[in-house]
């Protein structure tokens, strides 16, 4: 039972990821070109702008049901980190939403936008150093310790930071082959095709950084890589995608890019599991925390997982037709 | 200010800056609804015009509705990670079906707010009532979750542990069904008598067709909620003397237990000497209130040790203000009902329009205090009988610092969204201005 509300979460978290990486990455995006992809990215983004959001609540509510102490040893030891991406969050919503609702005007347009860029930049990096700080292990329950020790330091390190930077390489690479397959003038898809490769780059960089500070923080994430099969596999065929995503960043296809990118990340976060699992959160004094010690009893799992199969199946249905409606409707309608 | 007092502070602004967005995202779509289907039955653009405005509103207020929701999500485990230790898994049940909700509410917006050309007429309306129906479910699905802190059921306390846990009794605690009913209700109210009063003043400046036609759906929904109000009230109010007599003691400001108990209106409560200033006593009528017989006994705070009242001014000033507005506001839809039926002349007079505007904020206000009366009014617990507010708080020192920073984000982004919202309004205005 726990196995199966454990693979939903991480299946929310994926699509968090993957479609909640989109629009994060797409204010990294705009940053980096400097604001050239906004119209393009708004517009894509803004149908299914709320809907992306509901994974990350997903995830906090299976969470908070399911595995309570993963839900609170997290929020405890790492309340810094997280309350600065819960700020992160109210600024990029408000403002993206404002941009794209307030009437137009030149100023507060581009208060926004400089609001919705840097906060994109700024919460992917603290959800990455996050999910670094449950990965390390440096975090402590004996609240004596000192606040440092106990608040800061379980995420103010060498690999939760080089986390940070790897999310927001990856989140800004999503959103740069979301923009290539969706815009029609040529110029502009040859100009994100070359950033996306760029970013590219820095994403497999960013990656080995990730393992050499996990070595410098005493973290054996190599050690564990190399004897865990399927990470070694997920690897492997990740890096296998590379020529054939870079073919198709020269000559866009819009199923194809997305496909291919989606699959590397997939991988990427395969690879992530795969090591970790069954811990769930590393603890530096004491046992980890795993699937098979935080999950809720039976019966609250039992129910957790009919009402998530049932939303699911309303759900799917649902954002189906609503992809179906924006995406392959009819371009030249506008919208209102 | 300590850890304990800030984190408290830092709960209540958080939840009394949501429930606002939340009452809007949970009501708004209805209205829009309702103009579309005029739209599409008299074939006046008036209407069209009124959804397309009122939606892009929507569209500002339920964003900000889920941001600052998913900030409550985190902050639960945040400040009170030894409630949500226990709670999570009991009381967790309503939180997943309104993550569904919540899911359906969302696409179904998407659906409505884009697809004004993509979608056909009847399937974009039905949309609109989807958004509608999912956004009153997900309310009252938290509010299920938080009728179930004041009403714990569905486990067994045993040393500090909870055992036998059933999440299906856990959401359909003692408490749900009351307070569902009273804050769905008190959504409509609020957020109808809202709507109308920005509507009034405009009309007031020009008499606009649109303007009339808002306030017309608009009261339709808040007057029916506004009679039911009073009632609702006193069946939450007759549950709370069954569930929580100590809250009930507290915002009745009722220190003696006594039969006949009187109703206490206005004063000033003065805890050291357990008796209230100033105030007017209706002898019987609190006992005919709790209990429907005007003899019957009301227990007071006398029943409890001291360490367990809740703080009493608050609780009942906040009672105080809610029953008052909730009583003014039944007399504005007693007037709009009579000026519909009978008197038309009525709805078009400076007074009325000015009644309205003054009403305004007034709903609003009323949800605060309501929500204030039920959640201080639990002091000292946070779920009830089982675990205190204080035994649940986070270790973190600096808690101060947080609240601080999460008030400062949030009042900025009040002035923000009202700053818009009346851009708009000005935008519209000025278009219809133009048209003639
Ligand atoms: C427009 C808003 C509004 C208005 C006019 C009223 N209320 Fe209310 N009241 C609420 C909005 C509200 C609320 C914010 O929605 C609360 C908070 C918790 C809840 O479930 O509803 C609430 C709670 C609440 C409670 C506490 C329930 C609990 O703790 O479980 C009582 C006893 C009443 N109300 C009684 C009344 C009475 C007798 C009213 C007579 C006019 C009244 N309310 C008007
Ligand atoms: C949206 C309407 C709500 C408002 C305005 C509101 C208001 C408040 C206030 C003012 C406090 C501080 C009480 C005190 O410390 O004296 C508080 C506490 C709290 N509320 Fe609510 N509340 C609302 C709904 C909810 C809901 C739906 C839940 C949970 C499902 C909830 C959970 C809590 C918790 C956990 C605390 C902290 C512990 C406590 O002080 O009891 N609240 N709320
Ligand atoms: C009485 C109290 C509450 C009511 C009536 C209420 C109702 C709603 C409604 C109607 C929405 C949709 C947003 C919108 O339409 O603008 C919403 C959003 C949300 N609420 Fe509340 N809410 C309440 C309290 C809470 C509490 C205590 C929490 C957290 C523990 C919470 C968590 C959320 C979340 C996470 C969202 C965003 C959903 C998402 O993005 O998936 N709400 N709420």
């Amino acid at each position: 039972m726990v196995e199966f509300n454990f693979l939903i979460l991480v299946i929310c978290l994926f699509l968090y990821v993957l479609l909640g990486g989109a629009d994060f990455g797409g204010g990294i995006l705009e940053l980096l070109t400097r604001g050239k992809a906004a119209s393009i990215v708004t517009k894509a983004i803004a149908p299914v702008w709320e809907a992306n959001h509901v994974w990350l609540i997903l995830v906090v509510v299976i969470l908070f049901v399911g595995f309570p102490s993963v839900y609170s040893t997290v929020l405890t030891a790492l309340h810094i980190p997280v309350l600065l991406v819960l700020i992160g969050i109210i600024m990029r919503g408000s403002a993206f939403t404002f941009r794209h609702y307030d009437i137009e005007e030149k100023r507060p347009m581009k208060i926004y936008s400089v609001i919705f860029q840097y906060s994109s930049l700024f919460t992917t990096f603290f959800l990455g150093v996050t999910l670094g700080g449950i990965i390390l292990g440096e975090i402590t329950m004996d609240y004596r310790e000192g606040f440092y020790q106990v608040y800061i330091h379980p995420w103010m390190n060498l690999f939760s930071m080089s986390m940070g930077l790897f999310l927001v390489l990856l989140f800004a690479f999503l959103a740069g082959i979301f923009t290539v397959s969706e815009i029609k003038d040529e110029k502009y898809v040859r100009y994100f095709a070359k950033v996306t490769k760029r970013l590219l780059l820095g994403l497999v960089i960013t990656g080995a950084l990730v393992f050499l500070t996990a070595k410098l923080e005493g973290h054996g994430l190599l050690v564990e890589f190399i004897q865990s099969p399927v990470s070694i596999a997920a690897i492997v065929l990740a890096t296998i995608a590379l020529p054939f995503l870079w073919k198709y960043l020269n000559h866009p296809n819009v199923v194809m890019l997305r496909l291919i990118g989606g699959f590397q990340t997939t991988m990427i976060v395969t690879g992530w599991f795969a090591i970790q699992f069954p811990v769930l959160v590393n603890i530096k004094d004491g046992p980890d925390i795993t699937l098979q010690n935080a999950g809720a009893p039976y019966k609250v799992q039992l129910y957790l997982l009919i009402a998530l199969v049932v939303g699911v199946l309303i759900i799917l249905p649902s954002v189906g037709y609503l992809y179906k409606v924006f995406k392959f409707g009819d371009d030249t309608r506008d919208n209102f | 200010m300590d850890t304990f007092m800030a984190a408290r502070m830092q709960m209540g602004v958080s939840l009394g800056f949501h429930i606002i967005f939340a009452c809007i995202g949970m009501v708004m779509p209805w209205f829009m609804f309702v103009a579309e289907w005029k739209w599409l039955r008299t074939n006046n653009p008036v209407y069209l015009d009124l959804a397309k405005a009122w939606s892009k509103g929507v569209a500002i207020f339920f964003a900000v509705g889920a941001v600052s929701g998913t900030v409550l999500s985190f902050e639960l485990g945040m400040l009170w990670p030894g409630f949500m230790e226990h709670a999570g898994p009991i009381f967790g049940m309503p939180f997943s079906w309104e993550g569904t909700a919540f899911f359906v509410e969302a696409i179904a917006l998407g659906l409505f707010l884009y697809g004004w050309k993509r979608l056909n007429k009847k399937v974009h309306l039905y949309t609109g009532l989807v958004v509608g129906i999912s956004g009153v479910l997900s309310g009252i699905f938290v509010v299920s979750a938080n009728a179930w802190m004041n009403a714990p059921a569905g486990f067994d306390w045993i040393d500090g542990q909870a055992f036998n846990i059933d999440p299906v009794k856990a959401m359909f605690n003692k408490a749900w069904f009351s307070q569902a009913h009273h804050m769905t209700i008190a959504a409509f109210s609020a957020t109808g008598f809202a709507v109308a009063g920005v509507h009034a003043i405009l009309y007031l400046k020009n008499k606009l067709e649109i303007h009339a036609k808002a306030i017309t759906i608009a009261l339709a929904f808040a007057s029916v909620a506004a009679i039911l109000q009073p009632v609702s009230g006193d069946l939450a109010a007759k549950n709370v003397a069954k569930l929580q007599p100590a809250k009930l003691a507290a915002f009745e400001s009722h220190f003696e237990t006594q039969t006949k108990a009187p109703l206490i209106i206005g004063g000033i409560p003065d805890v050291e000497n357990e008796t209230v200033k100033y105030a007017i006593k209706l002898p019987g009528f609190l006992s005919f209130l709790a209990h429907g017989d005007f003899n019957a006994e009301v227990i007071g705070l006398d029943q409890f040790p001291k360490e367990e009242w809740p703080p009493v001014p608050i609780t009942h000033y906040s009672f105080q203000i809610m029953v008052g507005i909730g009583t003014f506001l039944m007399l504005i839809a007693a007037i709009f009902l009579a000026g519909t039926f009978k008197y038309k002349h009525w709805l078009e007079k400076k007074w009325w329009l000015k009644m309205l505007f003054a009403a305004t904020p007034l709903g609003f206000i009323a949800v605060q205090a309501g929500w204030i009366v039920t959640e201080v009014g639990r002091q000292p617990w946070i779920i009830y009988g089982i675990i205190k507010t204080k035994d649940s708080l986070t270790p973190m020192p600096g808690i101060q610092y947080t609240f601080y920073t999460i008030s400062v984000v949030y009042l900025i982004l009040s002035f923000v969204v009202i700053w818009l919202l009346s851009r708009q309004i000005k935008v519209l205005h000025a278009k219809y201005l133009s048209n003639g």
